[in-house]
């Protein structure tokens, strides 16, 4: 199917084409990954799936959703401050940020989050603001 | 209200802090603040504001006076309005031109959002910025200055153009505009009298007669939020007075009156009339006034208000406190009220107004009255009532009392989401299993201690849920289509004598069913706030205290389950309800059969006895 991104959002905002293209490539690694795990059952497959690959600049970090959506973020390697244990509850939060949008009943699953037409997801948006500014 | 496309409109070119893009809607916004700012300080009778003078000869610049004044009504700290007046640079060149009054704008919007204040903040799209304050300027250009007196909100006043698009007719919407005449005048005397009477630009002028209006912009010009001021803003009280002297002389007297801080929530604060009107529409959707409106019933609702999808599902994000994709009615209250409120020019708030919180509407508005008003429906809507209808009645009383407990679970499954991001540990498998056995309606406060449940419980208990859920699904269409049903059966023959006593008999029975369900949730609620980590009942799960980081990893096991189970939910809820609405179709065919079948054995009856 399309991978498109629901929702994209770097900072700082130079290069930010890089980090769109890190991601894109980012999702076959994703895409393995979730294959490997076979048919197992649901409930005890990961939803967290680590580190996807490092670069020596970037570490990219990958999560996947039961309904199949992907969360990947990509931080600084100079960053060591961040443990995988924190990826993993930023991972959770924009996991519960996005059920939250799901569960509007105006938002259909598919549609970006971050349109500047959409005043949906402004929640979500914040969310990823207070993660994204601690960490720079 | 949201930055529209960004058309790079420069906003400013002066040298100093980097150009500034502002979109068309900022640049509107922003223009018309720097030309209130500007005019301010040269208008006005009566003793100005001494900074007027520090106004630099020959450029236009905004005075400080009403600039200060602006940014305090911003409602940030002041340190922030420090940092914001140096980053702008108007610190550097000592007054506020242009440039300098727009970064500060875009700036004040950037820390209202929650970003740090920084050059760099204001590069993305931001809401525009809002204040609080009374928008006078806009009353000299709206020019109104005769009517001095206002009477309080305007909002059930703006209820009526919700009729509108809701399905009353015009007599109603008569009493609506006259109720709201008589009652915002007995509203509780110390709300003073401050607003004055603007016109409206489209559609409104038929109302215009009566009550008083609160300012609102134009609808297209999408002002920024502009309420009467609270001394909220902290500053000493000199200020507004300042404020007030450059402005026209007949807000004196309002000004003057205003000082309390409740006044900055007239606009979200709902009012007897119009929380009846709410509640009269939310039992239009959803007979059980203590049960929910689910998303697609309350999206196909407000979808009717003409509001654009993106406003509606902002207004769905603000009100939607719990985030379960279902409104109560204390949240369905809240978005009618927004809903409303934007409909005639009210930006919409950055986030939800403490009076329209959901607590704060439930304890505003007990729910026995709610009590007396349903039962008189019921006996309005039963008329011609017929034994088919007793019948029914008296199988929905049962299935209902079954039906409570899945009514408490959906509770307990909407807060649990709640609780799953508060705290770490899962609530949901609390009451579950326990409800069928307890059913005498209150649910029993479980034992304090938690040994976590393994797993495979919770998913025991997940299917449970699902069930339950599932038949609330069934219930609530059968509650839906049971109000069709009336207007059905009410046409059939009537068998007026002989139905009324049992009838009311019956109905008699209905309203107490109601106050169990209803003592549910609050019940639910508070046990669900006590003890957010209790466990399972029903089985007693080992007792074995596991070591944390075990404990924790499970946690979060489970929470992800919980999370899975609520959307497989959410699914087998869709499809029940297609099923559901099939099988009440039948259903109602069958009551139709079973009518005529009544008919005639009364017809037959006599003949056999003799």
């Amino acid at each position: 199917g399309a991978n498109y991104p629901l929702y994209i959002r770097s900072t700082p905002t130079e290069n930010e084409l890089k980090f769109h293209y890190m991601v894109h490539t980012s999702l076959d690694v994703v895409d393995e990954k979730i294959s490997a795990m076979g048919k197992a059952l649901v409930d005890q497959r990961e939803l967290y799936l680590g580190l996807l690959y490092p670069t020596e600049d970037y570490k990219v970090y990958g999560y996947v959703t039961n309904s199949k959506v992907k969360f990947v973020m990509v931080v600084d390697s100079s960053n060591t401050a961040l443990r995988d244990n924190e990826i993993r509850s930023m991972f959770r939060k924009l996991h519960n940020s996005y059920t939250d949008v799901m569960c509007n009943p105006f938002y259909n699953p598919g549609d970006r989050i971050q349109s500047r037409f959409v005043c949906l997801g402004r929640a979500f948006d914040n969310m990823v603001t207070s993660m994204m500014i601690p960490v720079c | 209200m949201e930055a529209a496309a960004a058309a790079a409109a420069g906003g400013g070119c002066g040298s100093g802090p980097p150009p500034l893009l502002l979109s068309e809607g900022e640049q509107q916004c922003y223009s018309e603040l720097f030309a209130r700012c500007a005019g301010a300080a040269g208008g006005g009778p009566g003793p100005g504001p001494p900074e007027a003078a520090r106004v630099a000869p020959g450029t236009v610049t905004a005075a400080a006076g009403p600039v200060a004044d602006l940014f305090r009504a911003s409602q940030l700290p002041a340190e922030t309005l420090h940092q914001i007046t140096e980053l702008c640079g108007a610190k550097r060149v000592g007054y506020f031109g242009p440039t300098q009054f727009y970064i500060a704008l875009k700036l004040i919007a950037a820390a209202q959002s929650g970003l740090p204040v920084r050059i760099e903040s204001i590069k993305c799209e931001l809401p525009l910025p809002r204040f609080m304050m009374s928008k006078n300027d806009g009353e000299i250009r709206f020019g109104n200055p005769a009517e001095l007196h206002g009477t309080k909100v305007q909002i059930p006043y703006l209820t009526t153009e919700k009729n509108s698009f809701k399905r009353m007719d015009d007599e109603d919407k008569q009493q609506e505009t006259q109720s709201p005449t008589m009652s915002p005048l007995a509203s509780p005397p110390s709300s003073p009298p401050h607003y004055q009477r603007v016109p409206l630009s489209h559609g409104y002028s038929k109302l215009r007669s009566s009550a008083e209006q609160m300012h609102p912009a134009p609808y297209e010009a999408r002002q920024p939020l502009v309420q009467p001021e609270g001394s909220s803003s902290g500053g000493p009280g000199t200020k507004p007075l300042r404020h007030q002297t450059s402005l026209i002389r007949s807000f004196s007297v309002e000004r003057e009156l205003q000082d309390n801080s409740s006044y900055l929530d007239e606009p979200w604060r709902i009012t007897e009339e119009q929380r009846e009107y709410y509640v009269n529409q939310f039992r239009s959707l959803q007979p059980d006034p203590s049960s929910f409106i689910s998303g697609s019933v309350a999206k196909n609702f407000f979808t009717k208000s003409k509001l654009s999808i993106p406003e509606l599902s902002y207004i769905w994000e603000l009100s939607d406190a719990d985030c379960d994709g279902a409104l109560t009615l204390s949240e369905f209250c809240a978005a009618f009220h927004l809903i409303v409120a934007r409909k005639n020019g009210y930006p919409l708030p950055e986030g939800l107004p403490p009076t329209l919180q959901p607590e704060y509407l439930q304890a505003a508005f007990p729910k026995p009255k709610w009590d007396c008003q349903l039962f008189d429906s019921y006996s309005e809507s039963l008329p011609a009532n017929q034994q088919p209808r007793d019948l029914n009645r008296m199988e929905k009383t049962s299935v209902k009392d079954t039906a409570d407990l899945p009514v408490s679970t959906q509770d307990v499954t909407g807060d649990d989401k709640q609780a799953l991001k508060s705290t770490v540990n899962e609530a949901l498998p609390k009451d579950v299993s326990e409800d069928p056995a307890t059913k005498s309606g209150l649910l029993p406060p479980p034992p304090a201690l938690p040994p976590r449940p393994c797993p495979s419980q919770i998913w025991a208990i997940m299917n449970s849920v699902a069930v339950n859920i599932c038949i609330q699904v069934v219930e609530w269409s059968e509650q839906v289509s049971e109000a069709e049903l009336l207007p059905q059966l009410s046409r059939a023959p009537s068998q007026a004598a002989e139905s009324s006593p049992s009838k009311k008999d019956v109905l008699y029975s209905q309203p107490p069913s109601k106050p169990i369900r209803r003592k549910f949730r609050p019940e639910n609620q508070a046990t669900e706030n006590q003890e957010p980590s209790t466990v399972a009942s029903g089985p007693a799960s080992a007792a074995t205290v596991k070591p944390h980081p075990t404990v924790q990893k499970q946690s979060s096991k489970q929470k992800k389950a919980i999370q899975t189970a609520i959307r497989k939910n959410k699914e087998a809820n869709a499809v029940l309800a297609r099923l559901n609405s099939e099988l009440q179709q039948q259903l109602k065919e069958v009551h139709q059969e079973r009518i005529a079948l009544e008919n005639q054995l009364e017809q037959l009856r006599p003949v056999t006895v003799l």
